[in-house]
């Protein structure tokens, strides 16, 4: 038996304006962009995949499963501009085939420089989970799948029962990702990671004509699932849910492998779909995974350095972070939630200058000409940042 | 292959980065086995220059066709006395610019391909009837009575030399091609490093243009210094898009790479450096009004004007007119070693251009590890991306790009190395290879 684990990220930042340093309001993100973006995004990818799955979960009575995390950003977007969109997970959250995992509620990362802002946000994420879809999630996915074992303690020591990540070449060696695994410094904490080969044939070489397995059929990928039969126990399929109508246009046929797809694995029944938590309950751990360095599931390097990679990102990183105790006594709750919203990773992968190689998909996410502008924008918002904390200090 | 060039500027004696542009150039060249020919317009003393030949007007006035000097392995250079000098304004000479019409004249009808030489003939008719008439904005008389005379001695120059291009620098060497491609029947390149449209806005000198058209419809390839002066080339001179090449600018690293150590003590003070002539071209008043902006927010700083031009004065004037003398400083031409100096002492270096056709400075200035903003009106700007851009009339945006590098090292810093290893992309010896390429397709071509 192979279990495909379907996980989606669903996220979306909140964008800043154009923000000089001759402007003062507070005002710093860009609205009618953020919405535009939204329903765009919503129209494409959004409503068409969730109508895709939620159709497969019915047709199939419950054996397609699938996982989704949902930041709080892109939540309180669809709250303004989509409400459509959250019906729409509210309806597959109804289906009980569909679990949610948890993350911090602004995706950022925050565990690289504020511990107890990681756990303050991760707790955020999980009343919305509770508040909204009715689950306490038992999973956790750090931003970007940024993980190493000391994020698996603290996820662990925050009650969570598995944590997914990169199946990362440097780490895994000659291991599968196909297997269930744990932290070497944890208890009971199992590690789902990314099989990036199967996942990125559906997230990146789907469309691509230049690929020799084109054009990608759900029979013919059922066919490799089906390979790992034997020879471990799942196949961790995670990627941007983006992938569906936005990465991956409709006219790729992208919906249709979606919607062929449950029934080609399903069909035989030595193959089938489950959730995270169902995953670590079926299957037990082969075997411990050391991961002392920061990895994520970002370009070739599979580390942090689209966010952290240059100066100019590790100094907005610190300025942020350093602002924590400051703004949270003001207990400004507009402006820590300012605050919050530019902690977002995104902000900071606008700032990566590795131009080369990973260039194409940096350059595609960016709203900015350049990383400079990026970053000079950001600094520009986070002195009027640090003019409210002065304003309210003083007060 | 042989190259028979035409040009108006080499170092030392150069008053912007045509100049600058040739000596690389020809040095690129002469790096992949390229022979140079190159006609200067004036006898200048050469300051022991490694790498082109040279000659003087005497060498060539009366010993035409014999060795000129050689600057590099394959280069050798030719200086014809014909005082051409860009941005000069001298009185008229009528007399003059008439006697050498009449000798261009008698010597293109002595040549033997008759469409170019009728062309010639016409044009330098009607110069000649415009320039007796009145003279124009920015060019005296005299100047194009210079480019005659120029193109006179090249094309006499020609006949001692064998070759198998011509490859003509900017309008004022267009005549200059134009005749020796008709007397010697060899392809004619001609290289736009500016258009009269960026010199000069809208209100262009029609005899400029004239001769610009004359060249660029009578060459066999034009190369331009960017896709930015490609659009404006086949926007405004009514040539076939095939006919159009973009070969890009390089740099020259700065020869003292002992450089950082000899860095002046440093004030406290920041300096922000524009360098370049001061003219409407430019944008030296956006310069300005933007750092007016930055002293809003920040006065531990100087702003640096480092150069001359017809703009020079209204700029004294502006600056008095914004109260921020005591923060600007006015170095006027700056040439050599001082460039140098003033690129090390720099924080950052703007180019607002209005209109740059190519722009070499700020290339100089990643060199010497200075971080550049540029105007998104620059053809450079399609080269590089680890610099700031700005629209040059946008002050606003200008000033928070200039506070920003000032304020944060640590933009600074990733502008400096990436900026750096940017640069590194960019040399001369592959825009050789690409006029290289464009000279064997020409050389090949039948007839």
């Amino acid at each position: 038996m192979a279990s495909v684990v379907f996980y989606f990220q669903v996220h979306q930042p909140f964008r800043l304006r154009r923000y000089s340093i001759f402007d003062s309001d507070i005002n710093y993100f860009d609205d009618w962009r953020n919405e535009t973006v939204l329903r765009k995004v919503a129209g494409k990818c959004y409503l068409p995949a969730n109508r895709t799955i939620l159709d497969m979960i019915r047709r199939h009575e419950g054996r397609f499963r699938v996982s989704y995390s949902l930041t709080g950003t892109v939540l309180e977007q669809f709250r303004r501009w989509a409400p459509e969109v959250l019906k729409s997970f509210h309806d597959l959250a109804a289906t009980g085939c569909v679990e949610f995992i948890a993350e911090t509620y602004y995706h950022s990362l925050a565990f690289l420089y504020n511990r107890d802002e990681f756990i303050a946000q991760t707790h955020m994420h999980r009343r919305l989970m509770k508040d909204l879809f009715g689950q306490e999630p038992r999973i956790f996915r750090n931003t970007e799948l940024t993980y190493n074992n000391d994020v698996a303690k603290v996820v662990e020591d925050m009650g969570f029962d598995a944590i997914l990540t990169e199946g990362a070449d440097h780490i895994l060696g000659y291991r599968s990702p196909n297997f269930i695994y744990n932290p070497p410094n944890c208890g009971h904490l199992r590690m789902l990671m990314k099989n990036y080969r199967l996942s990125d044939d559906i997230a990146f070489r789907f469309s691509n004509r230049g690929w020799s397995e084109w054009p990608l059929t759900a029979e013919k990928f059922a066919n490799w699932v089906d390979q790992i039969n034997g020879n471990g126990y799942v196949c961790n399929l995670f990627m941007d849910y983006e992938t569906f109508g936005e990465h991956q246009w409709a006219d790729t046929g992208i919906f249709e492998f979606l919607r062929v797809l449950p029934e080609k694995i399903l069909t035989g029944g030595k193959n089938d779909f489950l959730t995270v938590s169902q995953a670590i309950h079926r299957y037990p751990s082969v075997g411990e995974v050391d991961v002392p360095h920061m990895i994520s599931w970002a370009d070739t390097e599979r580390d942090i350095s689209a966010w952290l990679g240059n100066s100019m990102q590790a100094n907005a990183l610190h300025d942020v972070y350093a602002l924590a105790d400051r703004v949270l006594s003001t207990e400004d709750a507009a402006l820590a939630h300012d605050w919050r919203k530019l902690q977002t990773s995104d902000h900071f992968y606008y700032m990566c200058t590795k131009w080369f190689a990973d260039g194409d998909v940096h350059k595609y996410f960016n709203p900015y000409e350049s990383p400079y502008d990026a970053y000079i924008n950001y600094m520009n918002i986070l002195d009027n940042v640090r003019n409210r904390i002065a304003a309210k200090v003083h007060a | 292959m042989k190259i028979f060039m035409l040009g108006w500027e080499f170092p030392p004696h150069i008053s912007g980065g045509l100049g600058t542009a040739c000596y690389g150039m020809t040095k690129g060249l002469d790096e992949i086995g390229v022979e140079v020919v190159f006609v200067l317009p004036t006898a200048v003393p050469l300051a022991a220059p490694s790498h082109v030949t040279i000659r003087t007007a005497a060498h060539l006035q009366a010993v035409a066709g014999r060795e000129g000097e050689t600057l590099f392995r394959n280069v050798t250079l030719h200086q014809v006395d014909a005082k051409l000098q860009a941005y000069a304004s001298p009185p008229a000479d009528s007399k003059l610019l008439q006697e050498l019409t009449a000798q261009m004249q008698a010597s293109l009808s002595k040549a033997t391909t008759p469409e170019f030489i009728r062309i010639l003939q016409t044009e330098l008719a009607s110069f000649s009837r415009q320039f007796t008439a009145g003279a124009g904005v920015h060019y005296g008389g005299d100047l194009m009575g210079q480019v005659f005379r120029y193109a006179r001695l090249a094309l006499g120059l020609a006949r001692h030399e064998r070759f198998d291009v011509i490859h003509a620098h900017d309008w004022m060497t267009y005549p200059a091609g134009l005749a020796v491609a008709a007397v010697s029947g060899k392809p004619l390149v001609v290289h736009v490093h500016s258009t009269e449209f960026d010199r000069s806005g809208e209100k262009i000198n029609q005899q400029v243009y004239d001769i610009e058209r004359a060249g660029i419809q009578g060459a066999d390839c034009v190369v331009c210094v960017s896709h930015l002066t490609r659009s404006i080339v086949a926007a405004r001179y009514g040539v076939p898009e095939e006919k159009l090449e973009v070969v890009y600018n390089a740099v020259e690293w700065p020869s003292d790479q002992s450089g950082e150590e000899l860095k002046p003590i440093r004030q406290d003070e920041k300096i922000v450096l524009f360098l370049g002539r001061v003219t409407m071209q430019k944008g030296p008043e956006y310069f300005l009004r933007a750092a007016k902006k930055v002293l809003e927010k920040f006065t531990n700083v100087r702003f640096v004007m480092a150069g001359s031009g017809d703009m020079i004065t209204r700029c004294i004037q502006e600056v008095a007119d914004l109260r921020i003398g005591q923060y600007v400083t006015f170095t006027g031409f700056l040439r050599g070693e001082d460039v140098n100096r003033v690129f090390q002492m720099a924080d950052l270096y703007v180019m607002p251009s209005v209109s740059e056709p190519f722009g070499i400075a700020p290339l100089e200035a990643l060199s010497h590890n200075v971080p550049v903003i540029i105007s998104k009106q620059s053809g450079v700007s399609e080269v590089l991306t680890h610099v700031l851009k700005v629209d040059f009339w946008d002050i606003d945006e200008m000033a928070n790009k200039i506070l920003a590098v000032l304020r944060y090292p640590p933009l600074h810093r990733t502008l400096r190395q990436h900026g750096h290893i940017e640069l590194r992309k960019l040399s001369w010896r592959d825009s050789a290879n690409r006029l290289l390429g464009i000279y064997n397709r020409l050389s090949a071509r039948p007839g």
